[in-house]
């Protein structure tokens, strides 16, 4: 993928990318969900990258990012610290030593983290957990003393990694100190809409396969697509996911204009698209009966990565919850 | 180019000189007389015939039978131009939208001459006569006889969900010509007047109240032959070409939606989406700064979220009709999820109200309540007419995704 320039397809051309936006990055995710590749380009490229590139001086970014277009780097970011999303519930530690800082804590669900060269960790400053305020970016580099990364294997085949620091040193602030939800707030809604998109491509492929099997699977003598309890469904499914495709083409575009509206877009795309995959996913396994069952077919794999898609940067529900507080209620 | 910009400026002073104060966007200092006084309706009745007279109320149509003779690019300018100035465009109908398209296509010289000046001043209101009691979502099984006598038909048979039938004076109507042909092929299309003896109109209370909606009743009713419009059994397919053109006034008129194309960092969302949530303030109350009732909540903002994603897909339809040429096969949802949007909002909005929701008339409730358990009610009806959710899902199934019949 680096070799073909995904890996740094938003990136400027300073920083070894192709300097262009999340429209055609949307293409290239909606591609990889349609074909389920397995890759560490979201937590790397977008969410790892978007917090570098906001955070780091200019140099340090290019450079940084020079090494993930060219395949070399790694990121991943360290946020979750339990099993419900919410990003400013971070109880990980940040201590100022020397001219430096040490992080203490337990990071979980850190996508891709087991291959991260290195990992951008979300730690706390000041305050407590559930503040805004207070949080701090660090880049830490993996092999670092005090960081102990355990490999997490999911259900979706993809890989997270359960990351300990013990006094870990920070190789740099990203950011302000205390403002470092400025940088993790925009990072992550980037990182939000790719994903919808990724799992917009998986919502259309595992339909497209669901009715051609409705048009060719015979019983009773006739082809089951024939059946009006399937049809309504499957029409049902259809209007989803058109519903779906245009919001993440409108967030897309918001996201390249890098318009007022991106956070509440986001959350819109996120709980469509999380509602949406949930129920074709798991339409597709029940209207391929056994078969789908089985772990010789593909289908099983649609649903295993909706579900894990779904739990990634917070739910249908928690962007319900947030699409409500951003517009007033 | 050129003259397209030099119509836009004849059709600005145009309607500067024409467009009377109330039937468009007031100017400062300006006082609008109350909506519906006598004063009002004269300059709206004024307003038509202006209209009526440059021919803009049916732009497309030529000059010949009273339309503009205009070109769709003019015709949009048209759009744009009435838009800025906050005007209606005036006369539109059934007989602007449906009958007229239609007799620009199939009528005869004579049926055009005849009736297409009449709609373009709206001198004569059309009604459509296609359901009847026993043909609802099975249109095509429709009983009213048509018999030819000289040179006339007489009908017989009964219309109902008849839009307006009691404030029009003509009738668009689907009857059968030949009862022993498979149900398509013995219908014919044919016109009338609704003055004519025999015809017996009786408005339809709903469960939401008094409603637009007649049943028709036909005995002995003569029709010219000469008003039957295409081939005597063929008008199952302008039957069919006449809701296709309903269909397209209906995709135009989400077309425009969504974001506003301002200047400088362009706002997508072009209106906060609470307004549910506004209705519900009062009654619900507040903790935390968020609506007090959770699960309500949750509701509501799932409904602003469809229907924001729904706008965004009319918008997007529109855009890829425009770029094919053709209707986007996006446009088969838009009855089936703009109405069960619509039952949705309406049943959030009973919920949010509580029992408030839940007057029929008199003490105890205001009037914007009152209106709620009239619209929530009516709102019923919207997945039935004009072909019910469960013929749209159909539809969807069978042209859109090409599921075996």
């Amino acid at each position: 993928m680096a070799k073909l320039g995904w890996a740094g397809l938003t990136f400027d051309e300073a920083s070894g990318g192709s300097g262009l936006g999340y429209a055609e990055l949307a293409v290239l995710f909606e591609e990889c969900g349609r074909t389920l590749v397995p890759s560490p380009f979201l937590a790397s490229s977008v969410f790892g990258a978007e917090c570098v590139r906001r955070g780091a001086s200019t140099d340090v970014a290019r450079a940084i990012l020079s090494g993930v277009a060219q395949g070399d780097t790694l990121l991943a970011v360290a946020l979750d610290e339990k099993s419900h999303f919410a990003p400013y519930s971070v109880e990980t530690r940040a201590e100022a030593s020397g001219d430096g800082y040490r992080l203490t804590g337990r990071k979980c669900f850190v996508l891709d983290g087991h291959v991260a060269d290195k990992l951008v960790v979300v730690a706390r400053t000041s305050g407590t957990s559930g503040d805004r305020d207070g949080l701090t970016l660090f880049l830490v580099d993996r092999v670092a003393k005090g960081v102990e990364v355990t490999r997490t294997i999911m259900v979706d085949s993809r890989n997270a990694a359960i990351v300990a620091l013990e006094g870990a040193e920070a190789e740099r602030v990203l950011g302000e100190v205390d403002r470092g939800a400025d940088i993790l707030d925009p990072a992550l809604d980037r990182a939000t809409a790719a994903l919808c998109a990724e799992m917009l491509g998986l919502m259309t492929q595992a339909f497209e396969q669901t009715i051609e099997y409705l048009k060719t699977r015979e019983q009773f003598g006739v082809k089951i697509g024939t059946f009006q309890a399937l049809k309504h469904r499957a029409a049902s499914m259809f209007c989803e996911i058109e519903l779906a495709r245009s919001i993440v083409r409108e967030t897309m575009a918001a996201i390249d204009e890098d318009g007022p509206d991106v956070p509440t877009l986001v959350s819109v795309a996120k709980a469509r698209c999380s509602d949406a995959a949930s129920l074709v996913s798991r339409e597709m396994l029940q209207m391929h009966g056994g078969i789908g069952m089985t772990d010789e077919a593909d289908i099983g794999f649609y649903l295993k990565r909706a579900r894990v898609a779904e739990l990634t940067f917070g739910d249908a529900s928690h962007h319900r919850d947030r699409f409500g507080q951003l517009q007033g209620y | 180019m050129e003259s397209l910009e030099s119509f836009r400026q004849e059709l600005r002073s145009w309607l500067t000189e024409n467009c009377p104060p109330t039937q468009r966007r007031l100017r400062e200092g300006e006082i609008q007389p109350p909506w519906g006084s006598p004063a009002f309706e004269e300059e709206a009745k004024l307003w038509l015939e202006r209209c009526a007279n440059a021919g803009y109320t049916c732009p497309t149509w030529p000059t010949a039978y009273g339309g503009a003779g205009l070109s769709k690019e003019q015709e949009k300018v048209l759009k744009q131009e009435f838009a800025a100035m906050g005007a209606q465009l005036p006369g539109q109908s059934f007989g602007t939208h449906m009958l007229g398209p239609v007799l620009l296509e199939l009528g005869t010289e004579e049926q055009k001459q005849r009736f297409l000046p009449d709609i373009v001043h709206s001198r004569v209101v059309w009604a459509q006569g296609y359901s009847e009691p026993g043909s609802g979502s099975d249109l095509a099984s429709l009983q009213t006889r048509a018999v030819r006598d000289g040179d006339e038909y007489v009908i017989n048979g009964s219309k109902i969900w008849t839009t307006g039938a009691n404030r029009a004076d003509w009738m668009f109507c689907l009857v059968r010509t030949d009862p022993d042909a498979p149900k398509h092929d013995g219908i014919s299309f044919i016109l009338f007047d609704l003055k004519s003896p025999g015809v017996t109109i009786s408005p339809i209370e709903l469960i939401s109240g008094a409603s637009e909606f007649c049943q028709v009743f036909f005995e002995d009713v003569r029709a010219k032959a000469d008003n039957l419009i295409g081939e005597k059994n063929k008008g199952w397919s302008i039957a069919k070409r006449l809701l296709q053109y309903e269909r397209t006034m209906i995709s135009g008129m989400g077309a425009g939606g969504g974001g506003s194309a301002s200047g400088g960092k362009k706002k997508r969302v072009a209106k906060r989406l609470r307004g549910i949530a506004d209705a519900a303030l009062p009654y619900v109350g507040e903790r935390d700064g968020k609506l007090a009732d959770g699960a309500l909540r949750d509701q509501i903002t799932q409904c602003e979220m469809d229907t924001l994603c729904f706008t965004l897909t009319m918008k997007r339809s529109g855009e890829e009709a425009k770029a094919q040429k053709g209707p986007s096969h996006t446009a088969s949802m838009f009855k089936l999820y703009g109405t069960e949007l619509n039952k949705r909002r309406n049943e959030i909005l009973t919920t949010a109200l509580g029992t408030q929701a839940l007057g029929w008339e008199g003490e105890g409730f205001q009037k914007n309540e009152l209106d709620h358990t009239r619209a929530w009610l009516r709102s019923k009806g919207n997945s039935i007419e004009g072909g019910t959710s469960e013929v749209q899902l159909n539809v969807i199934a069978k042209r859109v995704l090409g599921l075996p019949d």
